[in-house]
């Protein structure tokens, strides 16, 4: 247990508040649907008590081992790039985050989704639905075998395409931790006209992009890319940005 | 000593229900638990308009007002088909939850919260979830001394407060406009 009680009140865990500036912002001008969705005023400030620092914990019972694999969920197998996706759920504290589930989605090969709304002429693929599942081991780290996202249109702007990308949901271990965000890949030549990854702050962009891992390869099967996800921990230690030289 | 950045968020695009979708996730409870009540509402946009692909989730205390969650100090406590959690996409126009109706939570200064639930409501064009709360039009007692509908002004708690229909309570949520949601940085 991270909190105790005393004669004064309940001790919780408090977890971090980056500052505005290291986080992608909710609205973003060049990203167009933002227009009218995004909340106009600044958020209330919501203090963390028991129902910030509690969350669901499920999972167990959820998932099978075959959700993991994207590769397999039919009778034949996708098209394209067979990659295996893969790293740690960690929290900034350095500490992993076990046993948290991982839910994914994305296009096929030629980046045509499996949805009534994506109708752009790209091809669907019979034998791929684009849907994981998984939960983290006891270390926090999770696996998924999946096939190499295309890139696709969509209109927010004149030959707007998105980056190749990989949706990723997480639920940590409490509400405050929640995390639904995009995994890119190296060297993708789409990135400098993607309004969703540009807004992320300039100096945290490489936070939401994989690393080829070729250690992880498997010979004759499957490229390999490593992603870390990076959820609030709760050390109240003010971030440091490289400039500052002192610890407080 | 510096920490790791956090990874970050992005929207969840409109492709959600690829991904996103349990086929019990309205059902905090089963229906037909005794005492279940359904939460309903609609999202609406800045114009007004009804947003038909966003996601709504929920959490919240059981009618104990205890969490089954190792981090409560007063102790993990799970009540039997009670999750807790609830996912509702608005396809329909509307998000519903089906659940038990929360007890009152300490608010860590002596006093109690109002019943309540935590919101996160995630949808194309926000680029990160969005937080709101869910109170109960019949509890103006506890809503009167709640420490966070205190801090806000009158008209802005009105935002959060779900009112009475024949199987439960409805609330909508406005994203942007007159009458935009209070949402918190959580």
């Amino acid at each position: 247990m991270t909190g105790t009680t005393s004669a004064s009140g309940l001790h919780l865990p408090q977890y971090l508040r980056e500052a505005a500036e290291l986080r992608t912002p909710v609205g973003f001008p060049d990203y167009k649907s933002t227009a009218l969705r995004a909340p106009l005023r600044a958020p209330v400030d919501l203090p963390h008590r028991l129902t910030e620092v509690t969350g669901p914990l499920l999972g167990e019972g959820r998932v099978t081992a075959a959700d993991a694999d994207l590769t397999r969920q039919h009778t034949g197998e996708p098209q394209g790039q067979r990659i295996i996706v893969h790293g740690r759920v960690l929290d900034s504290d350095g500490r992993a985050v076990p046993h948290t589930l991982v839910e994914i989605w994305q296009a096929n090969a030629g980046g045509r989704y499996r949805h009534v709304v994506d109708n752009w002429p790209s091809p669907l693929d019979p034998h791929f639905t684009g849907l994981g599942r998984t939960l983290t081991d006891g270390e926090g780290r999770y696996e998924f075998t999946t096939i190499k996202p295309g890139a696709y249109p969509w209109g927010n702007h004149h030959n707007a395409w998105r980056p190749a990308h990989i949706h990723f949901s997480l639920f940590g271990r409490a509400f405050t931790q929640r995390l639904v965000t995009q995994m890119y890949f190296p060297d993708d030549p789409l990135f400098f006209q993607d309004p969703i990854y540009n807004a992320i702050p300039e100096g945290a962009r490489h936070l939401a992009i994989s690393r080829f891992d070729y250690e992880r390869t498997v010979d004759n099967w499957a490229l390999a890319f490593q992603w870390d996800i990076v959820l609030r921990g709760t050390d109240q230690t003010p971030f440091e940005t490289e400039d500052d030289g002192d610890v407080a | 000593m510096t920490q790791a950045r956090t990874t970050p968020s992005a929207t969840v695009g409109p492709y959600l229900s690829i991904g996103l979708t349990w086929e019990d996730g309205e059902h905090v409870v089963p229906h037909d638990t005794p005492g279940a009540i359904w939460i309903r509402g609609a999202v609406h946009d800045g114009n007004g308009n009804v947003v038909p692909d966003a996601m709504v989730e929920t959490w919240q205390a059981d009618p104990d007002g205890r969490f089954d969650h190792p981090d409560d100090p007063r102790g993990a406590s799970a009540q039997p088909g009670f999750r807790g959690f609830g996912r509702s996409q608005t396809l329909s126009g509307e998000y519903a939850i089906c659940t038990l109706k929360p007890g009152r939570v300490p608010d860590g200064e002596g006093g109690l919260q109002a019943p309540h639930i935590d919101v996160s409501l995630f949808a194309r064009g926000l680029l990160d979830r969005v937080v709101a709360r869910i109170y109960f039009a019949d509890e103006a007692e506890a809503n009167a001394e709640d420490v966070v509908l205190r801090s806000l002004p009158e008209s802005a708690r009105q935002t959060l407060i779900a009112t009475p229909t024949d199987d439960g309570y409805r609330l909508d949520f406005y994203l942007q406009g007159d009458r935009e949601t209070v949402f918190f940085a959580v």
